[in-house]
């Protein structure tokens, strides 16, 4: 084997959600962390949103997030919302929508400005005051200056639930929703980190999802069987995890997929596609057909869901992701790293 | 782009009119009698939006649409990424288009100099790598990529108030020579060409006048969007089942004859046409774009003495002798005739041209398993 090119270091695809950050995990770290833990409980080796532990006849769902973006502030959210959002989202995504608590750790650059950090703790509180939970223990750390980009948020969140929802149990003949307007938070972030001058104000979705999710469990019941928040790597990465977890095909319907024009603007500028682009406020939700209608009127009713769309079904196949795109047909490529802008 | 204009754009991915084109496609392509019918386009952008929009999927079985030697990536050279990335470890800023970044040199991509610490921007236009060297002391570099489309870009900016720390390192291409070189390789198989239509709109489509003149290969001019594309084809199909070498100009809403003057003028005022090799293809007479003598004081190659022995100390390329790309973008090979292909060059480790960018030949059959 010759020595890869980037392979004897780390590379920013190894962060950014797709296959390379799947592999780096699957190699480097669950290969040697994931030995031990409780038999029943659900831990590493399932590469999930979160981690479930069996407590009495509950499960007690957890999981922890790192959040760093650049820029801190950018439009429709903050570091701060982002780190809350994140945590809460990936629990409700396994089913635990009743938050028992969050930490927060922060780690500070050296003359990092105490009023934008006042406005992260204020954005922090009040995304939790949205979600229902309250922030119990945290910590606090600086670093040297230009050790560190600013702000690194750590939270972690425990929840408990009577169910749990993994990410694999999708079979033929269920169908995919989405939420609601997907590539928002991406395409915001992007345009604010290199100045795209583009007419419509592009606004992240972050958001925590933990009420909405809440109403979707009750009206599907058990007919909710899979659940993602398609963040880095974006719909595509969550629907490649979730079609081999469940190993079947998913076919996507591209023209059904909610987009804003917008992000549909970015999207044809800078030649990225917004199946690619990351959301911080939607999910990807399987469903068994019957519970498809409740859960979208559920998803409706609420303020978060109104644009969710039936995008997708299941289909028995070789794990593979295709996409419809109302022209034409093709595979659904898995993001390699982060996407990138074309020349022309 | 406006939010007005994509949605526009949206008018020209009608599924019902592309169905009926399809069939057109199909019904054409049957009327000649005989497989397969070959026909090469020549644009990195009509392969993405080929395969973005699936439309490999509702060509008629007996139509191959060869992937020519059109992605601006793939045929950047070996030496100009190693200049770029041996201009960025004597600590210069380089500024460039996005994917450019994996694409690899002798031993490595600007993406492992980026990893090592190397000042690497990526830029959405040049305007951007302008607006960077106003923002450093540093000297910052354009590694300036891509076809005449983009080359005229560059030449605007040379051409107007240059920041005295920018300067310009142009792996410029120029498309025409390069259909010439295609239409003359002894294997070729191709009987009709499908031009890019942003190229065109540059150049104008009286330029391929002469090429159909010498070759008796008709040339379809098309635009991107999905019926553009399909429209296009089934035009040229035509044209080759009715024995008609000549120019059909299939995207008037943005391409003349004459093409955009001024653009033109700009372009020949600041590159000079020479010859060079495009990344496994051929040595293209007139092929690459570098900078008159006038503008000097931009030329990153004439202002820096670039050190390209710093990467001597590296890995040497082993398999990249063994890599087909030329042969596959000249449409007489196939990625499956490849021995690395698929085992030791993959999307993740390209070695070859091919596999580099989204937009390449090697890469796409990689993805979905064939070309049909």
């Amino acid at each position: 084997m010759r020595t890869l090119v980037g392979d004897e270091r780390i590379l920013m695809k190894h962060g950014a959600g797709g296959r390379a950050m799947r592999r780096l995990i699957e190699e480097v770290l669950t290969e040697g962390l994931a030995a031990g833990g409780r038999p029943g409980d659900r831990g590493l080796k399932a590469m999930d949103d979160g981690a479930a532990l069996r407590v009495g006849d509950q499960w007690l769902v957890i999981t922890t997030d790192s959040h760093v973006v650049h820029p801190l502030f950018f439009p429709g959210g903050d570091i701060g919302r982002l780190a809350i959002s994140g945590t809460v989202n990936d629990l409700s995504m396994m089913g635990a929508t009743e938050v028992l608590g969050l930490t927060c750790a922060i780690v500070i650059e050296e003359g990092f400005a105490r009023a934008d950090l006042v406005r992260v703790q204020q954005s922090m509180r009040a995304t939790a005051h949205e979600a229902g939970a309250a922030i119990v223990t945290g910590d606090t750390k600086v670093m040297g200056r230009g050790e560190l980009d600013g702000l690194v948020l750590n939270t972690t969140g425990v929840a408990l639930t009577d169910r749990v929802v993994s990410d694999a149990a999708l079979q033929p003949g269920d169908v995919l929703i989405v939420t609601g307007t997907i590539g928002d938070h991406g395409f915001a972030v992007m345009a604010a980190r290199h100045g795209l001058a583009l007419d419509g104000a592009l606004q992240s979705d972050v958001a925590p999802l933990n009420d909405m999710i809440r109403r979707v469990l009750r009206a599907g019941g058990e007919g909710v069987v899979a659940m993602k928040d398609p963040t880095r790597g974006g719909v595509a990465s969550s629907m490649h995890e979730m079609a081999s977890k469940a190993q079947l095909s998913i076919v996507i319907d591209e023209t059904a997929v909610p987009v804003t024009e917008q992000a549909r603007a970015a999207s044809e500028l800078l030649g990225i596609d917004p199946l690619h682009v990351a959301n911080e406020g939607k999910a990807v939700i399987g469903v068994r057909a019957a519970a498809a209608d409740a859960v979208l009127q559920a998803l409706h009713a609420h303020p978060l869901g109104r644009r969710a769309a039936i995008v997708g079904r299941c289909v028995e196949g070789r794990p593979s992701v295709v996409l419809d795109t109302g022209v034409g047909r093709r595979l659904l490529m898995e993001p390699e790293g982060e996407p990138l802008p074309r020349i022309c | 782009m406006s939010v007005d204009a994509a949605v526009r754009q949206l008018r020209f991915r009608d599924p019902a009119a592309a169905r009926a084109l399809a069939a057109a496609l199909g019904r054409v392509t049957r009327d000649i009698g005989r497989e397969p019918v070959s026909v090469m386009h020549v644009c990195g952008s009509h392969e993405q939006a080929i395969a973005r929009f699936g439309l490999r999927a509702v060509f008629p079985k007996g139509l191959n649409v060869i992937m020519g030697p059109g992605c601006p990536v793939c045929i950047t050279d070996v030496p100009e990424v190693d200049e770029a990335i041996a201009l960025a470890r004597q600590g210069v800023h380089i500024a460039t288009y996005g994917d450019m970044l994996r694409v690899p040199g002798s031993s490595r991509s600007l993406a492992d100099a980026h990893a090592e610490g190397g000042h690497i921007h990526v830029v959405y236009s040049i305007g951007q790598a302008l607006d960077l060297a106003r923002s450093t002391t540093g000297e910052v570099v354009f590694f300036a990529t891509g076809f005449e489309t983009t080359a005229v870009t560059t030449a605007a900016v040379v051409l107007g108030a240059v920041p005295p720390n920018f300067s310009v390192l142009s792996a410029h291409k120029y498309i025409p020579p390069v259909m010439e070189i295609v239409a003359e390789m002894p294997d070729t198989r191709v009987e009709g060409f499908l031009a890019a239509g942003h190229a065109a709109a540059i150049t104008g489509w009286g330029i391929f006048e002469a090429f159909v003149n010498n070759h008796h290969s008709p040339v379809v001019v098309a635009g991107f969007e999905p019926l553009d594309i399909l429209a296009g084809l089934v035009r040229l199909v035509e044209l080759v089942r009715d024995k008609q070498p000549s120019v059909v100009n299939m995207f008037p809403r943005c391409v003349s004859r004459d093409g955009n003057l001024r653009a033109q003028e700009q372009l020949w005022r600041v590159f000079r046409p020479i010859g060079g090799r495009w990344r496994g293809i051929a040595h293209v007479p007139n092929g690459n774009l570098r900078l008159r003598d006038e503008w000097a004081h931009v030329d990153a190659r004439r202002r820096f003495t670039i050190d390209l022995t710093s990467l001597w100390d590296d890995a040497p390329p082993t398999l990249a002798h063994q890599c087909i790309c030329g042969d596959i973008m000249a449409g007489i090979k196939s990625p499956s005739d490849c021995t690395l292909f698929g085992s030791s060059c993959v999307p993740d480790m390209p070695v070859g041209a091919c596999m580099v960018s989204t937009e390449g030949t090697c890469r796409i059959w990689h993805q979905y398993g064939s070309a049909s």
